[in-house]
């Protein structure tokens, strides 16, 4: 076996093992819990209005056979898993009877349409910035531009989309704060619907990119200035090799590997940024399905909804690790 | 000790700034021992009053003082975040200097569970927390769900460093004199580690309480014990902005924020402190 294939395979198993874990970790907290999520399920999606007794009984059957609570622990288990693999998580309880997938499929695209946008605006604008700034350590608008970035790089996705929300909502209402496209136009494959949804996505890009420009930024500049110290930079230098060549092909591309490796690592985090962006701007993706599924108490959406997005993410950064060693050529030789 | 202290008062602009931020705001967390009322009543003081005197920071429509409901949420939040720090940093440590220190497949059994952790999404795993605990979730378990979905980034960073202590010389000096793996552990290879933990606790407990101000804004934790998050949760369900009532909201969003740059500074600095590189480029400069 060359040593490609063996780190493809390996990443493969980490993938494999993630979304064994995930899966597992929400089995866990929806069944040793002890809370009977059924009574509380039905409580919940019952306590807005007058549901007939007939319907109760209904839903509390449909329930138990959704999450195949007959039977022992272990029945439960593989029944979870049938679910899983077979991708049905049964009727949604706030939108009867279509199916939770087909929500979830709906809401999916401007999740990933969103977080791929933004996230690849971002990683590339902070490291390209913050690339400069550890190579130019002189420029005082690129040290401005580091304390910026410093300053908000702590602040929670939620705040940030908050402040937002209010400085273009209240204060200078400019820009649609809400939906993913203006609420009276058709859906349509043309240019007037692509500009609105444009437009509508300017304030969540916006957000996230001012909270996740600022870790990569930071990251690239103390690489590069690490990098520049060595010594085959210097000779470069001293052998007359064009600056701009020195940075990207000689300083860039070396420090762009752990930057990579760091941009798999932290998806994760910021998927949970997107999401709770999405929340705030009332953005038709997953995380406002997940928020509207929690308060209207469907608890197959919101199971449904934790696996997607578990398997969502992990197959993101096994895509990430594939394509890694197009980047680094030790992956093959090694 | 207190050289160290000082010398990174004077030469090192961001300890100063995150020292002095996060003074203030324990400050104001502290006075919440003097606050005239229990933040849990409602209608002690006439609703709605803008900023001014005798209510420093207005009055909201529940008819609670701002102020001394803002510095009886930022010690919740506070203690909140230093909870799960702790609780999470006793996690990662554990199983950083285990898996540096025993190497071979216990490393990579247990790194594989930690690459796991770190990147699964833990929004939606705490939602469905919520979700099924509904009116039990409450402070704490809110945050031992938190530590123990916390700790997996700060293993990495232990681990790596317990890797390279266990090559050094002194680690097979201990081996011969006898000591035991647990010894070694906390004995030998702790005091090296320790610096960086510091550094990530800042990290961790930012990161926290980011996590719980965004669940408790969206009302999915315990809505009655007051914290800097569930202040802006009763905000927005009088719907203060609208009504005009933005000291409500102002405040306690200025003061998480102050918070958070506060913690964020004093974790920068200490990693540069760590890196004698930088730090002699400080003070050289």
């Amino acid at each position: 076996m060359t040593s490609y294939s063996g780190y493809m395979l390996r990443r493969f198993g980490q993938f494999v093992l993630v979304v064994f874990i995930g899966i597992n970790l929400a089995f866990l907290i929806t069944h040793l819990t002890p809370i009977d999520p059924i009574e509380q399920t039905i409580s919940a999606a019952t306590s807005f209005g007058s549901t007939s007794p007939e319907a109760i009984a209904m839903m509390r059957q449909a329930l138990r056979e959704l999450y195949g609570l007959e039977g022992g622990l272990w029945q439960q288990y593989a029944a979870f898993w049938k679910r899983i693999a077979v991708g049905d998580f049964g009727p949604s309880l706030s939108a009867f009877p279509t199916p939770v997938s087909d929500l979830i499929w709906r809401a999916l695209p401007w999740t990933v349409g969103l977080l791929s946008v933004s996230t690849l605006l971002t990683w590339c604008l902070g490291n390209l910035l913050g690339g400069l700034a550890g190579y130019f350590q002189k420029s005082s608008m690129l040290r401005f531009a580091g304390v910026l970035a410093m300053g908000f790089h702590p602040i929670p996705y939620y705040i940030t989309a908050f402040v937002l929300l209010i400085v273009f909502g209240y204060l200078w209402p400019v820009l649609p704060i809400t939906g993913g496209y203006r609420m009276s136009m058709p859906r349509g494959f043309n240019v007037d619907f692509i500009l609105s949804v444009a437009q509508h996505s300017i304030l969540p890009v916006l957000s996230l990119m001012i909270v996740g420009l600022g870790g990569w930024f930071m990251g690239m500049r103390a690489l590069v200035s690490n990098i520049v110290s060595e010594d085959y930079v210097q000779y470069a230098e001293l052998g007359g090799v064009a600056r701009r060549r020195i940075l990207t092909s000689y300083i860039m591309r070396n420090a762009l590997l752990p930057q990579v490796t760091g941009l798999a690592m932290s998806l994760g985090a910021i998927f949970n940024g997107a999401i709770i962006t999405e929340q705030v701007f009332g953005y038709p993706g997953i995380g406002t399905l997940l928020v509207s599924a929690v308060h209207a108490g469907d608890y197959s959406l919101v199971l449904g909804l934790t696996t997607v997005s578990i398997i969502a993410v992990s197959a993101a950064v096994l895509l990430i690790d594939l394509l890694y060693p197009l980047l680094d050529p030790r992956v093959k030789v090694r | 000790m207190w050289q160290v202290l000082r010398d990174l008062l004077r030469y090192n602009r961001e300890f100063a700034v995150g020292v002095f931020l996060l003074s203030f705001v324990i400050l104001i967390a502290a006075l919440s021992f003097l606050a005239p009322h229990s933040p849990l009543d409602s209608y002690v003081v006439p609703p709605d009053l803008p900023p001014g005197w005798p209510y420093v920071l207005g009055t909201n429509s529940r008819g609670q003082d701002v102020f001394w409901q803002l510095t009886c949420a930022i010690r919740n939040t506070l203690l909140f975040g230093f909870a799960v720090a702790l609780i999470s940093r006793v996690l990662s440590l554990v199983i950083g200097l285990i898996a540096g220190y025993a190497g071979g497949w216990v490393d990579r059994a247990l790194m594989s569970v930690n690459d796991t952790f770190i990147v699964i999404p833990l929004f939606p795993i705490l939602v469905l927390f919520y979700f099924v605990m509904r009116d039990r979730m409450s402070w704490m378990t809110l945050a031992l769900a938190m530590a123990f979905l916390g700790w997996s980034y700060d293993a990495r960073l232990i681990r790596s460093v317990a890797l390279s202590l266990r090559a050094r010389e002194f680690t097979e000096t201990s081996i011969f004199s006898g000591m035991s793996m647990r010894q070694i552990l906390i004995q030998e290879h702790l005091p090296y580690v320790l610096p960086i933990v510091f550094s990530t606790t800042m990290n961790n407990i930012n990161w926290s309480i980011g996590l719980e101000v965004t669940l408790s804004v969206l009302g999915f934790t315990d809505i009655n014990t007051p914290t800097i998050g569930v202040m802006i949760y009763w905000a927005n369900q009088h719907t203060a902005l609208v009504a005009g009532i933005w000291w409500w909201i102002f405040f306690p969003v200025a003061l998480v924020v102050v918070t958070f740059i506060g913690l964020f500074l004093l974790a920068v600095s200490m990693n540069e402190y760590i890196d004698p590189r930088s730090r002699l480029g400080r003070v050289g400069a």
